[in-house]
């Protein structure tokens, strides 16, 4: 299946891009006309999986993370984030809600909320290589005022 | 992103503005810990009105608000919830441990 539209940004690992991140998946998914709710969803997965890589990607220095967004057709949107980090060794109990290998500042919530918010979510890793995080989300069409 | 606490006598206040997500959380989470040590409220009202955005990193800034001030016996009530971070809040059930007015 070919996208109808994509666009790319990759920017450093710092936690001062988490914003800018999310505010340009929200920017790129605004010309599917999503609603309020759909937009705050997205850009409250976006901000999840971008904090992942910023947080626990590059532990001793500053990495690459690739935002990725494509736009197939009925209005559906992709959403990849990847770095080339550390990897997960074990994305299952990665997922798991609550668990974290972070310290107290971390919930352990960022996977369960990227599920609940978004329609599917994928997690590919290799310790050693990197992790992707791809997640897909339908916008609902809405009926213009006029019903047309 | 910002934090102002009012009250007194051991019932305070504490507004958080603007984003609450990872790049803030730290900030918050040192403000909010300086606030409770100093006041040892018996009672907390956390006032989210100001919140532009929250992700699960304001989960952690909540959940430490609650320990910390249930440590010292008192209880944290939620106010003014914007509905983006109520749907993150309520993810991880905190509802259940604090009151949301």
């Amino acid at each position: 299946m070919k996208p109808v539209n994509t666009a790319t940004i990759e920017f450093l690992s710092r936690s001062a891009n988490e914003g800018f991140a999310r505010t340009a998946a929200a920017c790129f998914a605004a010309q599917l006309d999503p609603t309020l709710d759909e937009i705050n969803d997205i850009k409250t997965a976006v901000s999840e999986a971008v904090t992942n890589a910023i947080v626990h990607a590059y532990p001793d220095r500053l990495g690459r993370v690739k935002l990725k967004l494509r736009l197939f057709e009925d209005s559906l949107l992709e959403i990849t984030v990847q770095d080339w980090g550390v990897g997960i060794a074990d994305v299952a109990q990665a997922r798991t809600p609550l668990f974290t290998t972070g310290n107290e500042e971390r919930s352990g919530m960022g996977f369960t909320i990227m599920e609940s918010f978004m329609d599917t979510l994928r997690v590919r890793s290799t310790p050693g290589k990197g992790t992707t995080v791809t997640m897909r989300r339908r916008i609902a069409r809405r009926l213009t005022a006029g019903g047309k | 992103m910002g934090l102002t606490c009012t009250g007194g006598d051991r019932e305070i206040c504490m507004a958080l503005s603007g984003e609450v997500d990872h790049h803030h959380a730290r900030g918050l989470m040192t403000e909010i810990e300086r606030e409770i040590d100093r006041e040892l409220p018996k009672h907390v009202t956390l006032d989210l009105g100001g919140v532009t955005f929250m992700d699960s990193s304001g989960i952690a800034v909540v959940l430490r608000c609650y320990k910390r001030t249930a440590e010292l016996g008192g209880a944290v009530t939620v106010k003014d919830v914007p509905p983006q971070a109520e749907k993150v809040l309520r993810a991880a059930g905190l509802e259940r441990l604090m009151r949301f007015a």
